[in-house]
């Protein structure tokens, strides 16, 4: 190790091109910095982070034998494992390190060029005054357990897994509904190719199911998380589905004779169709089990099923139905998670102008799906106003469809673009036309985004395909007169012409929105959110899957609404962020941990009491014949947040880089009146 | 020169909220008054309720504490840790005459580089209104 004792200072002050060098006077910082104590060099260049500005620090600690570094540049958040790197490289321990943010806290914020200087100035000196005190740090390293927890099933999810697992590690798929499959099992076509969605999914819920490394969870939920990048610790709920998992064949003659059979709304066909008490959510279903819904069961919820009992029961040949069954605990072991929670579709409820609750010609773009898809409710038909036996109906003349429902709208609470919704309402209306040749068709639109391969070519044939587009955002849509019509008030934004759309089908085109249940990931994981509600990457362009906590990546529509292509690329991009860990093997762990002294610990434990993870324990110790307690700190589990540090009265525990006498010299520096 | 007073004012921002919610503000090019210096601490519940008094000891006008949003927190729950040494702080400083404008406190998150530029204009003008710290005087100490 480089001496330590006696502090050698470098001080790099960077221009970042002109992002700080046009705000602030960089040579006087530069030359301010050079007269403070300690620093032997102080330097100006244009890119620290650059190749040649690493050399530079590289360069000045071989020739002046510095062994401190202060990188005055952007925010420590961005460059600093790149400067620590570069330290290490050049044989300094590289937790002589500390950052000056005159970016992004000076230059970028301070309209002033002469109060930026100064305040510059100030970080920098902060920045020496810590420096001096800086310690060497130990990085360590642990195993990482071979194995990825995956939470939700979706598509994403299903990509994610299959790759883990094709790579050779074991993965535990967790989904909370009856089977996989997401949001992409109960759409129709897939724009702009018009692939089935099912046909191409299927095949991918069937290998999930069957692959020997996947642990396939469903109807499961996460309810603890414990542990570390690299050694969670996971218990999961297996929720008691009342069916025997291993003895039903899925034959369905159970669904054929509950006696609520097609008594109660379907949430898979997003309520238009119906299903029994005992279900499987759609044909398809992976697995293809039978699964007993225990709040409206007769027999569950009543206690009492007809006179002669369970109808189910009766008909199950294997003798599969248990209602005894109980919800079963899990605990697994887990290096790394993938959270692919996916999303809900924006809930009409809050824009009632729209009429949806009271038009049940007036549907979601989901719905829609549901009703044009052969495995729906109407067999692939568009019918609407079917009676409570799903007969009769009629098939639409005139279709109106509605652009950014709940998207783009600020009076929602939505301000983003849910990126999807002028896509699958442009194959939506060419569905229509395929189906109903003859109908009229129109679509309201506020501004057309065909962003991806082969959508803008999409657009052009369905607008050949006679399909109206008219630009205007409706204010309302309303019934008229006793039939079907419904009338859709709006004004033709490129004309100025007001207008008063009648027609007998009406489809929203809702948005994307974070899960009503996002809160408990949240709370399991500690995750940020963006503004818009939807998890928050650890950077937007360069870290795109990570999350703020180490070994938690984030694949599909839970961070934010994209297409299908764009899910499946996340969801590899995340495996493979999650095999980099497992395949390696091993994981820096934190270096900045608590530390103590303990001939200055009284054992009071009162950090014991504040750690959050249980890190610190009481220990005996013999003090020269006096067996006394202390503190001490399990290095593997302590993440340095310093709750301890700022509990002990006597300052005996102290987080390394973050201890009383490294912070108390930035306060004297910046504290003092200028 | 009758100069408007300035106030100083030294801020403890957690790492993984609040002082991303910062760079944020300076990525987003806001603009805000230069008064505010920031120190990094991993998580708020670092703050050592000693760290505000020896910041206005050393002369500074007021003192921020920014944190995640309660039950955000990176680390669970240093943040409830933080509030609770704050309010005890700020009642004893309030009870030994000192403004409770200068003694502060805030939830930004990664998310919220506007509403950290909004504290920061609130925490100056707070400071402003309070007039310059003089209450304690103590001798520079050379670390």
């Amino acid at each position: 190790m480089v001496e330590s004792y006696r502090p050698k200072i470098g001080v790099y002050v960077c221009d970042c091109g002109i992002n700080i060098a046009s705000v602030i006077d960089v040579p006087a910082v530069v030359e301010f910095a050079s007269k403070l104590p300690g620093v032997a060099v102080s330097r100006e260049y244009t890119y620290m982070c650059s190749d040649p500005g690493q050399n530079l620090i590289k360069e000045d600690i071989a020739n002046e034998k510095l062994n401190r570094v202060i990188v005055a540049s952007c925010s420590p958040r961005m460059h600093e494992p790149t400067f620590r790197k570069a330290i290490r490289e050049a044989g300094l321990n590289p937790y002589f390190l500390e950052m000056a943010n005159i970016r992004e806290q000076v230059s970028w914020v301070t309209v002033d060029h002469a109060e930026a200087t100064e305040k510059a100035k100030k970080l920098v000196e902060a920045a020496v005054a810590k420096a001096l005190l800086l310690e060497a740090l130990e990085e360590k390293e642990v195993d990482v357990i071979p194995s990825c927890l995956i939470i939700g099933a979706g598509i994403a999810g299903i990509q994610a897994a299959l790759d883990i697992a094709d790579a050779g590690f074991k993965v535990y798929l967790v989904e909370k509904t009856p089977s996989v499959g997401g949001h992409m099992a109960q759409l129709d076509k897939t724009f702009p190719t018009l692939d089935c969605s099912a046909c191409i999914l299927t095949p991918k819920m069937v290998d999930v199911a069957n692959h020997p490394n996947i642990e396939l969870m469903t109807y499961s939920q996460l309810e603890e998380i414990s542990g570390y990048v690299g050694n969670f610790k996971a218990k999961i709920r297996k929720k008691a589905r009342y069916v025997d998992f291993d003895k039903c064949t899925g034959c369905g003659v159970c669904a054929e004779n509950c006696r609520l059979a097609g008594r109660i709304p379907s949430e898979f066909d997003e309520l238009i169709g119906n299903r029994g008490a005992i279900y499987l959510p759609f044909p398809q279903a992976v697995p293809a089990k039978y699964t007993i819904d225990p709040e409206r069961c007769l027999q569950l919820s009543k206690g009492k099923c007809g006179k002669e009992g369970p109808a189910c029961v009766a008909a199950c040949g294997p003798g599969a139905i248990n209602f005894e069954q109980e919800d079963e605990m899990v605990e697994i072991e887990i290096g790394t998670v993938i959270v692919a929670t996916g999303f809900d579709v924006f809930p009409m409820e809050k824009k009632p102008e729209y009429g949806w609750a009271e038009n049940d010609n007036v549907i979601t773009g989901l719905e829609f799906e549901r009703l044009v898809s052969s495995s729906g409710p109407t067999g692939g038909k568009p019918v609407l106003g079917r009676d409570k036996k799903g007969e009769g109906g009629y098939l639409p003349e005139k279709v109106a469809f509605i652009h950014c429902v709940g998207s783009r709208d600020k009076s929602v609470g939505n301000e983003y673009c849910s990126r999807v919704c002028c896509m699958y309402l442009a194959k939506q209306a060419h569905l229509i036309r395929d189906k109903l040749p003859e109908a009229e068709i129109t679509v309201f639109y506020m501004d057309m985004r065909a962003f991806g391969k082969g959508f803008e070519e999409f657009y052009d044939r369905v607008r050949r395909e006679g399909v109206r587009y008219v630009r205007g955002n409706p204010s309302e849509i309303y019934r008229k007169g006793d039939d079907h019509t419904v009338v859709v008030k709006v004004e033709d934004t490129l004309t100025g012409t007001p207008m008063e759309y009648e027609a007998d089908m009406v489809v929203l085109g809702v948005g994307l929105e974070p899960r009503k249940d996002i809160r408990e990931i949240i709370d399991l994981f500690k995750l940020s959110q963006s503004t818009d509600g939807f998890f928050l990457e650890a950077h937007p362009k360069l870290r795109p899957v990570d999350t703020a906590s180490d070994g938690v990546f984030l694949a599909g529509c839970c961070q934010g609404p994209k297409d299908i292509p764009d899910t499946v690329a996340q969801a590899k991009a995340a495996a493979s962020s999650a095999l980099i860990l497992m395949a390696y093997g091993k994981v820096k762990v934190e270096a900045m941990v608590s530390v103590v002294s303990p001939d200055e610990c009284r054992g009071c434990g009162f950090c014991v009491e504040v750690c959050p993870f249980g890190a610190i324990e009481l220990v005996e110790e013999n003090r020269m014949g006096n067996i006394v307690q202390v503190a001490f700190v399990n290095e593997a589990l302590c993440k340095g947040c310093g709750s301890c540090a700022a509990a002990c009265l006597s300052g005996a525990i102290q987080p390394r880089s973050f201890k009383d006498e490294q912070i108390l010299p930035q306060i004297a520096v910046l504290g003092v009146k200028p | 020169m009758s100069e408007e007073f300035e106030p100083n004012i030294v801020a403890f921002l957690c790492n993984w909220c609040s002082y991303a919610g910062a760079d944020l503000a300076g990525t987003s090019r806001m603009r805000y008054l230069p008064n505010v210096k920031i120190i990094r601490v991993m998580c708020s519940g670092r703050v050592n309720p000693l760290f505000l008094l020896n910041a206005l000891q050393q002369g500074a006008d007021g003192v921020l504490i920014s944190g995640c949003h309660p039950g955000d927190c990176h680390y669970l729950e240093g943040n409830f840790y933080a509030r609770r040494r704050f309010m005890l702080m700020r009642k004893l400083l309030e009870h030994v005459g000192v403004d409770p404008g200068r003694v502060n406190m805030s939830w930004v998150s990664a998310s919220e580089g506007a509403k950290f530029a909004d504290v920061v204009e609130e925490t100056v003008a707070k400071a402003k209104e309070a007039g310059p710290m003089d209450q304690f005087r103590r001798r520079q100490i050379n670390w």
